[in-house]
């Protein structure tokens, strides 16, 4: 009993997931006769949806895992010889040692280089690199030394609506305050400088916002910000004296007709002075999403763009007591960020993998159900569907004392076999409804066809 | 030597450990002739334990169950007392895990606000860590002339001098202690279990080095055990975090970010709120939670990897226990240092009888502390990077790790 007293206010604070209890429902249905399986594309997560990991990868950290297999000829060449290169950054040549706090340095270097590429040249700082266990660590991190948990009025933290959950999470988890801003959905789930003007106003007198959060392209929504939108932001922020954490986890993943990534960073940078050296950024990346997929590695980049060099110190400090990040997730970003050119043995079968995967994603959507809507998606790995339900089922569901899209979940689950996650879960403007599900598709197929037959 | 990173000090993985990894990381290895029978059957099932049958996918932010079934059994065959899955968190090592714990106790204001106890010496990297989980910090400290021992007055003492500035909730020790290499005896750990239970304090036990214990007539009793041997008003009512990881002296696979820790004893409301936590803080690595499945059930005699694996073992902690014994009387020799027997861990902890002079050029050149300073110098001059010993400032003696 005694540490219940206890409990710290901030983490009981911290909301409990409606998915919670569709996920242990789809275990129970797992584990009954009903269905061979469960479909589960409620997760960002390539594998689970049954997406393949790249076989270079996959080779490559096998032989840093076990060197021998460095001089098996069943590797191609220069599998062996990247393996044999990343073991020789790591301290005892083994992966099994600690890095030095901000990630190996051969590998943030290749980091700097890629974005530097993918930013037409414009140049990116080692020192402003940080590799960690993924971009929700990093994000919590440089929340860390936005949030003052004691202060009065609360910090607060703008944040898109709607919003994958683990961000807000861990920003009430500080004891900060999250300040919501509507997409819009009329406009393919937009963001609007309007919008954000509101928010912070709402926010006058209850909190002190200090940092705004985009995710581009979006989670869930999938829109994929223009470069005019991204410019309306950075002088928004400028304006208004807000930090930009910008999660550019789906960069990789865009593939709507009119999309074309534009990253902060560059955008920011070509805005020229004064926005360019005085806007403080902190864009993150990872290896979860893209091509890669690989979640369960646990790594991801933050890149720091115009921070104080005495906030860098501290955050030099923050980051180093949290023990490097794991290695083989480290090599995973290396490769992600080098990765097989023309010419490397290789190259063929990365290059197929990848352009397939932009291709079924492209091709695998398909909302033409009545009571179904969904704007043209540009990018990301998810579909985030309107749900126009009758009010005999809007009721039906507050008789059981669930959220409406949440009772449409359960439906689709119980009958259909298929996990996705409810609308509230990532907020909505009220009395609308909405699901999320990975449009990743080895499962989507069988999908389609369930969801018709639920549907009806 | 500064850290507690065993493969950068060019001690070797374990093979077994290593080629499982390898094959759930690259599945088509399972055709590979080279490798042995149980490393191909135990990858299958490991890789049968994760979702998509890949490493690639997210888990349960507690850890995949299959693993957490695999701690339990191991912890139950340790102490021959039951241990369940789902008293068992899986975290990206045993640091983030402790911070965990300590941040769900953490809370009041000013005087009233949360007081751990911790030990003097300490782990390097405890000291940052509970910072910022912003709890108050009480030093005990250990008895360098018994071996680093635990002294119940000293614990008293600590507890005593800061009632008022704060409300003491958990007490933390390492055990064998990380740096001191003191390995606790039975009635050592009941006192202190004795002392948790009359200052109604949480146990947090770190065993990471439950592996490496080496010295004489001295063997690992964990925690747990040692409670539930006792009487049912302590049995049934301390409560106790007890933490492990990866890190450890065999197996020393800092990199992979993996540790567990089982909670005993605790509110099952409570238990939601570890799951809870650990929902935002989505971060083990699956090939570390793999790795930390392989560490808790490792090869059986008559396995084709088992006479590789105990020979690995054996080595390292005779390496261990050797050098351990052999730096000890060389650092004896010298003058101006004096250095305890560790009987466990990775760590030596000895002490600098420091000339006047180095203090003062401490002062002088702004450095904050003595063993800082000479930590420097014997970089400088000669290449070796140990740990200053920043006890804890109970104290001017002067360490280095």
């Amino acid at each position: 009993m005694s540490v219940l007293q206890g409990i710290n206010p901030n983490i009981r604070k911290m909301k409990q997931l409606e998915y919670g209890a569709l996920a242990s429902r789809a275990n129970q249905i797992k584990e009954e006769r009903h269905y061979k399986e469960v479909i589960d594309v409620s997760w960002g997560d390539s594998h689970r949806a049954g997406v393949k990991p790249l076989t270079f990868v996959r080779q490559v950290l096998a032989a840093c895992v076990y060197p021998p297999l460095i001089n098996s000829n069943n590797l191609p060449l220069d599998v062996r010889q990247r393996a044999q290169k990343q073991l020789g950054t790591c301290a005892g040549g083994s992966v099994g040692s600690y890095t030095e706090t901000a990630g190996v340095s051969e590998i943030i270097h290749s980091i700097s280089e890629f974005i530097k590429r993918r930013d037409g040249g414009i140049p990116s700082q080692p020192e402003n690199i940080y590799i960690s266990a993924g971009s929700q660590w990093s994000i919590g991190n440089i929340l860390h030394v936005l949030v003052n948990s004691e202060a009065s009025p609360k910090t607060g933290v703008l944040i898109p609506v709607p919003c994958h959950i683990t961000t807000a999470v861990s920003i009430t988890g500080l004891g900060a305050v999250t300040v919501p801003y509507y997409l819009s959905e009329e406009q393919a789930w937009a963001l609007q400088v309007e919008e954000l003007q509101r928010a912070l106003e709402s926010a006058k007198g209850v909190c002190n916002p200090v940092a705004l959060y985009v995710i581009n392209p979006g989670n869930p929504t999938g829109y994929v910000q223009s470069r005019k939108s991204v410019q309306e932001v950075i002088r928004f922020a400028s304006e208004k004296g807000l930090f930009l954490l910008v999660d550019e986890v789906y960069q990789d993943s865009v593939y709507g007709e009119n999309s074309e990534f534009v990253s902060y960073k560059r955008a920011l940078s070509e805005m020229g002075p004064p926005f360019s050296g005085t806007v403080e950024l902190a864009s993150f990346h990872s290896v979860s999403k893209g091509f890669l997929g690989e979640c369960g590695l646990r790594s991801g980049y933050v890149e720091l763009v115009n921070l104080d060099p005495a906030v860098m110190n501290y955050i030099q400090t923050l980051f180093s007591k949290d023990s490097s990040s794991p290695v083989l997730g480290q090599i995973a970003l290396d490769l992600m960020t080098d990765p097989p050119k023309p010419g490397d043995p290789s190259y063929p079968l990365y290059n197929q993998v990848g352009t397939l995967e932009l291709y079924l994603l492209r091709t695998s959507q398909h909302y033409n159900l009545p009571g179904l809507s969904c704007p043209p998606i540009g990018g990301g790995f998810y579909a985030f569907v309107r749900l126009h339900l009758t009010p005999k089922s809007i009721q039906k569901s507050k008789e059981l004392g669930l959220q409406p899209d949440t009772f449409y979940c359960m439906k689709l689950l119980e009958e259909g076999g298929v996990l996705t996650t409810p609308g509230c879960e990532y907020g909505q403007k009220e009395g609308t409804y909405h699901i999320r599900y990975n449009t990743q598709i080895d499962k989507l197929m069988s999908l389609g066809g369930k969801k018709k037959k639920i549907h009806v | 030597v500064s850290s507690g990173d065993t493969h950068r000090a060019v001690l070797k993985p374990v093979s077994f450990l290593r080629q499982v990894l390898a094959v759930c990381v690259y599945p088509e290895l399972l055709e590979d002739k080279s490798l042995p029978l149980d490393v191909k059957i135990r990858a299958q099932k490991l890789l049968e334990a994760c979702d998509g049958g890949s490493v690639g996918s997210y888990t349960a932010s507690s850890g995949l169950s299959h693993v957490r079934q695999s701690i339990a059994e191991f912890i139950t065959k340790r102490d021959g007392i039951p241990s369940f899955a789902e008293n068992i968190f899986i975290c990206a090592g045993s640091q983030r895990a402790i911070m965990i714990a300590v941040k769900l106790l953490a809370s009041g204001e000013g005087t009233t606000r949360t007081g751990v106890l911790i030990p003097a010496p300490c782990p390097h990297t405890l000291y940052p860590l509970l910072d910022e989980a912003d709890v108050v910090l009480v030093p005990y400290q250990l008895m360098e002339e018994k071996g680093w021992a635990v002294e119940l007055d000293k614990l008293h003492q600590a507890l005593q001098a800061n009632r008022r500035n704060c409300e003491p909730r958990a007490i933390y020790i390492s055990n064998p202690g990380n740096p001191t290499g003191h390995v606790q005896d039975r009635k050592s750990i009941e006192e202190v279990i004795q002392f948790a239970a009359a200052e109604r304090l949480i146990l947090l036990v770190d065993e990471v080095y439950q592996d490496s214990v080496y010295g004489k007539d001295r063997e690992f009793i964990s925690y747990k055990k040692v409670l539930f041997e006792m009487d049912k008003e302590y049995a049934e009512t301390v409560e106790l975090v007890s933490f492990h990881s990866l890190s450890s002296a065999c197996v020393g696979e800092c990199g992979m970010r993996a540790g567990y820790m089982e909670v005993v004893n605790m509110d099952p409301e409570v238990m939601y709120y570890f799951d809870n936590t650990l929902c935002g803080d989505i971060s083990t690595p699956v090939t570390g939670q793999l790795a930390l499945d392989l560490m808790v059930i490792p090869p059986q005699p008559g396995d084709p990897s088992y006479d590789t694996y105990i020979q690995e073992t054996l080595f390292t902690l005779a390496t261990l226990s050797h050098n351990a014994k052999r730096v000890q009387e060389f650092l004896n020799k010298l003058p101006g240092v004096s250095c305890q027997p560790a009987m466990g861990g990775i760590y030596l902890f000895p002490r600098l009888h420091l000339p006047c002079g180095i203090k003062e050029q401490a002062k002088v050149g702004n450095v904050p502390k003595n063993d800082v300073l000479y930590c420097q110098k014997l970089l400088e001059e000669e290449g070796v990077l140990a740990g200053a010993g920043q006890y804890g400032g109970i104290t001017d003696s002067c360490h280095l790790r």
